[in-house]
């Protein structure tokens, strides 16, 4: 060995070289193993979502009612769009083919490059939904604009101008829904309102992916893997409504012109046949690139077109509760069938009579004649049922139980288990609520005798209306109302607390009201109806709200409906022709020739003249 | 007298085997970087593995010539060999331009046929050789400052050539590596701290040079070394010297200075550059009067180092704005963060660190390297080539690469030690730093460490001239291992 004084230093010159080398794993593993920016993006492949076929949707016999149409998207990649070499991005001309204004370019492209979650290398989606006439001349010069791509999407198409409150319609999600479900992406579309919105989830399916190869130039070279990595799309499940159609087209004309409702629900399957309200649009004219200026002259339309009434507005039931009113009455004891009270017509106190009829009356005459004092005077047996006692006390815990028994019928509350989306749920005063106008001790049956008559503190929905209507027609139950076909509710059975045998004499009652009373101008021939009108107060100097509540047939019913036509005048002029319009059509499937007539007249009456109708040309 | 001993059973084997695995290694991520769907075949002379196959079988040709002659002939011929390397180094700019017209201004190459052979790289081993050969004598002391200025001439005439009339910055910077062996046979170790330290100082120079400081004009850089000075030289007086009172004296009057610019900054705009300077001269001024006062040792040193450094400081920022060249002004200003343009100068250095740091783990397997086919990083299957091995084969490829070099390296120093002559020990040693300098520089550019210097990374990068180049240096030195015990 050539051993020397310096031999010591092959160990300091080893020592910097295992330094650095340290230092550069050190180096290496921050740039791979660990989690950072460099390692997360991929830029010579490149994603490509691949859009799943929206579930189509059915109504209750098959009929075709949502589909899907092509539409494209054009989205940007930012840094292909840049000036390189001799290319230079030709905005007039994009422009041009596009009949977009520069100004209007420039500022689209300054919004995207905000947003959160940018990047110049991913697609940014740029316009959405065009049509494929639209798209035509850009697909023929697309290679000369670096950085365009076109994306197939799809757009929601009907089949009918009707049921637009029901279907809803799809729209572009905003940030709150990509930070809420990271399923969306920017430009994406999902259910805004409607049965779109309830069964998102289901109707959208999953996105697939592709991958693409891409070089250093932007230039696709082909699949990556060949596809081996590639995600299809699931479509969407279709979805079958329980709507039907033909009615609820049927019944959308007969409210053409007018502000209302109608309601009708298959009382031994709680499925709604009818969800109707009006004003009303085309849901073709909430589709693509027009929604927009759809739905802002939808939102400033003074008619509240957007409102669903039906599910949405809340008004007092007027004669239509006489009909609860009984039943839990007969219920709770306090008045049985053969209970007979006075009426001296219009001269009755405290409540005046609307009509004249002989009197004293049983409980099925009060019904018939739809008799006011006799509902007063039940109301006021039912709470002072077991007097007033000490500071007024068992007289507030009967009205709070006389309260509960009414809302078995599915009144002030909503329905839980329902798939019918936001709806309103009426009311009907606490006894806490009047304790604050009037004081514990302050009131008394006569104080609140308003309710006995369906006005007062008491608002239902129109969906409320047909369902109490139903649990009727049932003879005790409900089953909560929905809208998908394929969601049976058998085991969502819900008690009304009223035993079976008290409901022979109200739906006498009301079948004779079709007969003698005050829908007997609108029987129809062959089918018992049992039907009650109402005609409810307004206040403010306009005309009362025609109400009608019906179903049929008496026995075995197929049918329960409720009407609400806003500021119409009575129940038997607006409502009930409607109401037994929409049964006549359902159980025959046709109508008479003088019902035809009937029905004509009602879809051209106007009750309202700023409603617009809004369909397509 | 020389046994006449069997070269198979004598050679390393270990280094043979440490340069194949690394040649085999390289070959197959040039095959993966060269990547074109059209040709797939590793032996296709048409594309670059195809190419560096054959590269390969004549390197072994080359080695075995080497192998087979006398080893007497390398110390023999040593300086002939240089003279003709730098004849040759001289000629070549005026060849090549002679042939390319200037094109792309390279100047570094002759062609040969469809060779361009780069003579920059087959003057490594002649400069090893007169290096070796001149520091080996017996009669050579170090520490004789004539024997020290004609190996650094030995070394930075080629340099200076390469440099300047080829324009191969990178390859010349390799020959400074050289300054290892010269630590090795001697040379003071300051020389290599004064050398990492004057690096550091450079890089917070040029770094902060234009930063601005918040109040007043001046560099915030120019004010970091000043303070530095000033520090050394009052912890000097402290510690070294024991004299508190008078390092509290300078300290008060460096903040004095300092506090007194600030006021008058309030109304008038002082420029800090020229405080500075004021206070390291008095500062200077008042080392010297206590050195002389109190008689100490070795402080004139220190003023006098004082006064390089600002001289340095100086000259390091004009030799950053004015000689360097714009593309290697804005490479070594895109490291040290100082401009980020990642679409620009950023670019190469970007996609480089792109595609090792997708690599992951475990890679993405052999010839599934995206980034790499799809041509996002320039160069690649020469002074890039880490890059694929980092997309393909993941962490454990590039550590294991790194892993390989390092092994190789300490395996050669092993060898220098255990060599009987110094020729032979020297020559090693300058294997040893050319080595390593091309790993450390190539790898710490890929991986976004040091500022893009092209160097290719030796026997892994596609090209002939480095692949042979690289072959004759080690194999002369793996001929000398094999005399070693022929020596006495």
């Amino acid at each position: 060995m050539l051993n020397d004084k310096n031999y010591y230093r092959n160990n300091v010159i080893i020592g910097i070289i295992v330094v650095v080398i340290i230092i550069y794993i050190v180096q290496l593993f921050r740039l791979q193993v660990l989690e950072n920016d460099l390692n997360q993006v991929n830029t010579a492949v490149m994603r490509q979502t691949i859009y799943p076929q929206r579930g189509l949707i059915y109504d209750r016999d098959s009929t075709l009612l949502v589909y899907n149409q092509p539409a494209y998207d054009i989205t940007l990649i930012m840094n292909e769009m840049r000036k390189k070499d001799d290319y230079r991005f030709d905005t007039i001309a994009f422009c041009n083919i596009l009949s977009i204004d520069t100004a209007n370019f420039n500022k689209k492209i300054k919004i995207i490059k905000k947003s959160k979650g940018y990047s110049p290398n991913t697609p940014q989606t740029f316009m959405t939904q065009l049509q494929s006439e639209n798209i035509a001349t850009l697909q023929e010069l697309l290679h000369k604009f670096h950085g365009v791509y076109i994306q197939n999407r799809t757009i929601r198409n009907y089949t009918y101008p009707y049921a637009a409150h029901v279907l809803g319609s799809i729209g572009e999600v905003s940030q709150e829904d990509i930070n809420k479900d990271n399923y969306y992406a920017s430009g994406d579309y999902s259910g805004r309102d409607g049965i779109e919105k309830t069964y998102e989830k289901e109707l959208r399916g999953e996105k697939g992916a592709r991958f693409l190869m891409r070089d250093n130039k932007g230039v696709i070279q082909g699949a990556y893997k060949d596809g081996a990595n590639d995600i299809p799309s699931v479509a969407g499940q279709n979805l079958q409504l329980t709507i039907d159609i033909e009615l609820q087209s049927f019944a959308e004309q007969m409210l053409a012109h007018k502000v209302g409702s109608i309601v009708a629900i298959e009382p031994n399957t709680g499925e709604i046949l009818v969800l109707a309200s009006s004003p009303t649009w085309d849901p073709q004219l909430m589709v693509g690139r027009q929604r927009n200026k759809t739905y802002s002259e939808l939102n400033q339309d003074p008619t509240k077109p957007l409102l669903n009434r039906a599910l949405s507005s809340a008004y007092p039931p007027g004669s239509t509760f006489k009909t609860l009113g009984a039943l839990v009455a007969l219920q709770e004891g306090a008045i049985t069938e053969n209970t007979f009270f006075p009426c001296s017509g219009p001269g009755s106190t405290p409540i005046k009579c609307t009509h004249h009829h002989g009197s004293p009356n049983s409980l099925l005459k009060g019904i018939e004649q739809s008799c006011n004092p006799y509902f007063w005077y039940t109301y006021k047996a039912y709470l002072e049922k077991n007097g007033y006692g000490k500071n007024n006390e068992i007289f507030r815990q009967q009205y709070d139980k006389w309260r509960n028994a009414i809302m078995n019928f599915g009144l002030a509350g909503i329905f839980k288990d329902s798939d019918i989306g936001p709806h309103n749920t009426g009311g009907i005063y606490r006894s806490n609520s009047y304790d604050i106008i009037y004081g514990k001790t302050g009131w008394r049956a006569l104080t609140i005798r308003s309710n006995s008559i369906g006005q007062g503190e008491i608002t239902v929905t129109p969906l409320q209306m047909a369902n109490y209507t139903a649990a009727i027609a049932n003879e005790g139950y409900y089953i909560t109302p929905h809208l998908n076909r394929a969601d049976s509710m058998k085991t969502r059975i819900h008690d009304t607390g009223v035993e079976k045998k008290y409901f022979s004499v109200v739906k006498e009652g009301m079948r004779l009201v079709m007969v003698n009373g005050t829908g007997r101008h609108h029987a129809v021939n062959g089918i018992d109806i049992c039907g009650k009108t109402g005609t409810a107060q307004t206040g403010g100097g306009r005309k009362d709200n025609s109400l009608f509540i019906a179903f049929a047939p008496k026995d075995n019913p197929k049918i329960a409906v409720a009407v609400v036509v806003e500021h119409a005048g009575f129940g038997a002029t607006w409502a009930a022709p409607m109401g037994t319009l929409v049964i006549e059509k359902y159980i025959n499937d046709t109508l008479t020739t003088a019902h035809e007539e009937k029905y004509k007249n009602l879809c051209n009456s106007v009750t309202n003249s700023n409603v617009i109708e809004r369909k397509r040309q | 007298m020389a046994r006449n001993t069997n070269i198979v059973q004598s050679i390393d084997k270990l280094t043979v085997l440490l340069v194949f695995l690394l040649s085999i290694f390289g070959w197959c991520n040039i095959y993966g970087a060269s990547y074109t769907p059209e040709s797939t075949n590793m032996f296709d002379f048409a594309n670059y593995a195809g190419k560096q196959f054959v590269w390969m079988l004549t390197a072994i040709g080359i080695a075995t010539i080497i192998l087979i002659i006398d080893h007497k002939a390398y110390e023999y011929f040593a300086y002939i060999i240089y003279a003709i390397a730098i004849i040759v180094l001289i000629i070549t700019p005026i060849v090549t331009h002679s042939v390319t017209n200037g094109v792309k201004g390279s100047y570094s190459f002759i062609p040969i046929g469809p060779l361009k052979l780069q003579p920059a790289e087959f003057s490594k081993f002649a400069i090893a050789l007169a290096l070796a050969k001149y520091m080996g004598r017996q009669e050579y002391k170090i520490e004789n400052w004539r024997d020290l200025i004609v190996p650094a001439l030995i070394i930075l005439v080629p340099m200076f050539i390469i440099m300047v009339p080829q324009k191969e910055t990178g390859t010349a910077l390799v020959l400074a590596s050289l300054i290892f062996v010269l630590y090795r046979e001697g040379m003071s170790g300051y020389v290599l701290l004064a050398i990492f330290a004057l690096a550091l100082l450079s890089v917070i120079v040029i770094k902060y040079n234009n930063a601005p400081l918040p109040l007043g004009t001046g560099d915030f850089g120019f004010l970091i070394c000043m303070i530095l000075l000033l520090s050394i030289e009052f912890f000097h007086l402290l510690i070294k010297q024991r004299k508190t009172k008078e390092a509290l004296i300078m300290l008060g009057g460096v903040v004095a200075i300092y506090g007194i610019s600030l006021i008058i900054n309030i109304w008038k705009t002082v420029n800090f550059n020229i405080i500075s300077a004021v206070v390291v001269v008095v500062a200077a001024i008042f080392l010297a009067i206590i050195t002389y006062k109190y008689r100490l040792k070795y402080s004139y040193l220190l003023v006098f180092f004082n006064i390089i450094m600002i001289v340095y400081c100086s000259l390091c920022n004009y030799a950053f704005e004015k000689i360097l060249l714009p593309h290697q002004k804005n490479r070594i200003e895109q490291i040290l963060g100082i401009i980020d343009d990642p679409s620009g100068v950023g670019y190469n250095s970007l996609q480089a660190k792109i595609a090792i740091a997708t690599g992951r783990i475990t890679g993405k397997g052999f010839h599934e390297g995206t980034q790499t086919q799809m041509k996002y990083v320039p160069e690649q299957h020469t002074d890039f080539i880490y890059c694929t091995v980092g997309e393909e084969w993941g962490f454990i490829g590039t550590v294991g690469v790194l892993i390989l070099y390092t092994w190789l390296l300490i395996h050669l120093i092993k060898m220098c030690e255990r060599q009987r002559n110094k020729f032979s020990r020297i020559y090693g040693y300058s294997v040893v730093s050319i080595l390593f300098f091309h790993v450390a520089i190539n790898i710490g550019m890929v991986i976004g460490l040091l500022p893009i210097i092209g160097i290719p990374l030796p026997f892994f990068s596609y090209g002939g001239s480095s692949l042979w180049g690289f072959t004759i240096l080690i194999s002369i030195f793996l001929k000398l291992d094999t005399e070693r015990v022929n020596e006495l």
